[in-house]
């Protein structure tokens, strides 16, 4: 019925990665509808019975998650499992099945009426809320013998199928386990994505139609070409046995620096948004940081940090790196990272409001401590020591970060461009800053005015369009002819391809999670200079973000 | 028998969190009923859930009230838990 090359069980979404993975499906069930207030047909006693063996049921699944993730999570588990046997909790719903209650409404009423409470209390007891609402879900989900809901546990390697993953699921998955990840929703900026790239996992995000995927089936998961097959044939089973073998023989390949073929270099460097990351980079052969986020130090806070405070931190992070570059961003708030000293959340569209650079002049004490904090960690330390600034849309804000942070005593300043003002004007403002770093997740937001965090636009946030090419043109041409660096460090320069694109549009340097770089410096590796260039060229005559893809891969297998 | 004994709270972030949770085990290990309370409110200490809805903050005086043969000990060892900061630990 279905024509040649194409097949009933494929699907089509967004693919995180370059990652293949095969494997049976695991679903994660969705939390199960709230019960009515029903009277019951059973004696009282009995329905306090099946509340609490249910209840028990519960905690000591709980509990045994909780022993075998450990840690962090064991912490987390343990109090769910204390509220879940709470005495409270217990006479409260002894009380309503007296009155008749069926147990799947006792239990949910009295755990609500308890989150209810909690949520009274706002701040760290509202939270537990939700905790406690988890536990109401899994024991009305066993009294109607559901699975539970949340991240399954079959024991054994699995692809997991859900609707979407909730940070809290993501947090307790088992990467050993889990193979790769399909959703339903999302798009390549959701939770899942973030995570999948971060770690490195598989993923076929906003794969309309896997809700149809049933539990135990055999699925391939093909991030590169974005499609999720169900019921492969065997001879699409051993093309993906043999990817893995490719993709793993690249993984343990010696670390090099970066470079193409013809021996041009590319240095390859590492975002980081903490210090505790900086010793994982190196080992997967980070020749620096591209990009070190600094709102880690704030975002937690309603104050500033004070001087000796940042200063500590970055020497932390700046001593893994000695004789190496690490480029610093100065904090980054607003939009998506509202910071209650430094930005206003009354604005109507934040991501195009007194966010980035524009908020630290505005509030010029914040970002002078900052410089001020940064000088001294580099002082203390032997790493090449470079700032940027976010979000500059004007010549003047480059003239006026790189002013104040020489002045500070830092010796190279430079800019993020992430508007599309920038990207034109990269010239005047290359001849004003010591360097550019393309940020293109913003910069493809602000070209195709689309926000970056909504799924129903995901399709449009796509750093292959050659719309957004063309902006990167602009840059590489102007650190041409001002001997300017430029790198990118958004999340272009993980896409193995689209990085030898980026060079051959004259981007000098590439940053990315450090997970992806085995495989970027292995692309890389296998072109030259020319036919980089000649990918480029290839991409930028085309009209759409698919036909710059494909132009590319025939391009660059002549 | 009853035993009853006012305590100041040391814990740097009260009685929420990994505090609270100590807490209430100590106070279901003792074996015999423990009442806590913050001004007018008094609840079961052995209740995770009630005993966070207290919203004891570092610096409060709670009361701890113990029945039964070993209430004198079960308070000791509870009022030990309550003036020991566990977040520095």
């Amino acid at each position: 019925m279905t024509p040649a090359g194409s097949s009933a069980g494929m699907l089509i979404g967004t693919g995180i990665g370059q990652g293949v993975a095969h494997g049976p499906v695991a679903r994660m069930a969705p939390p199960p509808a709230a019960p009515l207030a029903e009277k019951s047909t059973l004696a009282p006693e009995k329905e306090r019975e099946r509340a609490a063996e249910a209840v028990s049921a519960v905690a000591a699944d709980l509990a045994a998650r909780g022993e075998k993730a450990g840690g962090e999570a064991q912490e987390v588990l343990e109090a769910q499992v204390m509220m879940a046997q709470d005495p409270s909790l217990a006479e409260a719903v002894e009380a309503k099945t007296a009155e008749g209650s069926r147990a799947e409404w006792a239990v949910h009423s009295a755990f609500e009426e308890f989150a209810e409470m909690l949520k009274g209390l706002g701040g760290y007891l509202g939270e537990r809320a939700a905790d406690l609402n988890d536990v109401s879900q899994r024991v009305v989900a066993h009294l109607r013998g559901l699975p539970a809901p949340g991240v399954p546990d079959p024991g054994r390697p699995f692809v997991l199928v859900a609707r979407d993953l909730a940070p809290a699921d993501t947090a307790l998955l088992d990467l050993d386990k889990v193979l790769a990840l399909v959703t339903v929703e999302g798009g390549p900026t959701s939770h899942t994505a973030i995570l999948a790239r971060g770690a490195g996992i598989t993923a076929v995000v906003g794969a309309r139609g896997a809700e149809t995927l049933a539990e135990g089936q055999d699925i391939i998961v093909d991030a590169a070409s974005s499609h999720v097959i169900a019921d492969p044939t065997a001879e699409q089973r051993a093309e993906v046995q043999r990817r893995i073998e490719q993709r793993a023989a690249v993984q343990s390949a010696p670390v090099t620096p970066g470079a193409l073929a013809d021996g041009t270099a590319v240095p390859l460097l590492a975002n980081l948004g903490s210090p505790e990351g900086a010793e994982n980079a190196v080992q997967l052969g980070a020749e620096g940081v591209g990009l070190f986020r600094t709102e880690f130090l704030f975002l937690s806070s309603d104050r500033a940090p004070s001087v000796d405070e940042q200063a500590k931190a970055y020497t932390q992070l700046l001593e893994a790196f000695p004789g190496k570059k690490v480029v610093v961003r100065v904090l980054d708030a607003g939009a998506d990272k509202p910071l209650p000293f430094l930005t206003n959340d009354e604005e109507e569209n934040p991501a195009l409001g007194l966010r980035g650079i524009r908020a630290l002049l505005a509030k010029q004490e914040v970002l002078e401590d900052q410089l001020t904090a940064l000088a001294q960690a580099e002082a203390a330390t032997e790493a090449d020591v470079w700032v940027m600034a976010p979000m500059v849309s004007t010549v003047e804000e480059a003239e006026q970060f790189t002013e104040l942070a020489l002045a500070h005593g830092l010796k190279t300043a430079g800019v993020m461009v992430e508007v599309p003002s920038s990207a034109l004007l990269a010239e005047p403002i290359l001849q004003r800053t010591g360097f550019a770093s393309i940020g293109t997740n913003d910069l493809t937001q602000y070209a195709m005015a689309a926000d970056r965090l909504l799924g129903s636009v995901a399709s449009l946030q796509d750093p292959w369009h050659p719309a957004v090419l063309r902006l990167i043109r602009e840059v590489g041409a102007a650190g041409r002819s001002a001997s300017k660096p430029v790198g990118v460090c958004g999340e272009a320069a993980a896409d193995p391809l689209l990085a030898v694109v980026l060079v051959g549009l004259g981007v000098n340097t590439l940053s990315m999670a450090p997970a992806a770089l085995a495989e970027v410096r292995y692309e890389l590796s296998q072109h030259t200079a020319d036919s980089a260039r000649a990918a480029a060229e290839a991409a930028l005559g085309t009209t759409s973000a698919a036909a710059a893809r494909a132009a590319v891969r025939e391009a660059l297998t002549q | 028998m009853s035993a009853s004994r006012t305590v100041t709270v040391a814990s740097s972030s009260g009685l929420h969190a990994r505090p609270a949770k100590l807490f209430v085990s100590a106070a279901q290990e003792t074996g015999v009923p423990v009442t806590i309370a913050k001004g007018e409110k008094t609840v079961n200490a052995a209740s995770i859930l009630t005993v966070l809805s207290l919203g004891v903050e570092k610096g409060d005086e709670v009361v701890l009230t113990a029945e039964g043969e070993s209430a004198e000990s079960a308070l000791d060892t509870l009022e030990q838990l309550l003036v020991t900061d566990h977040d520095e630990a």
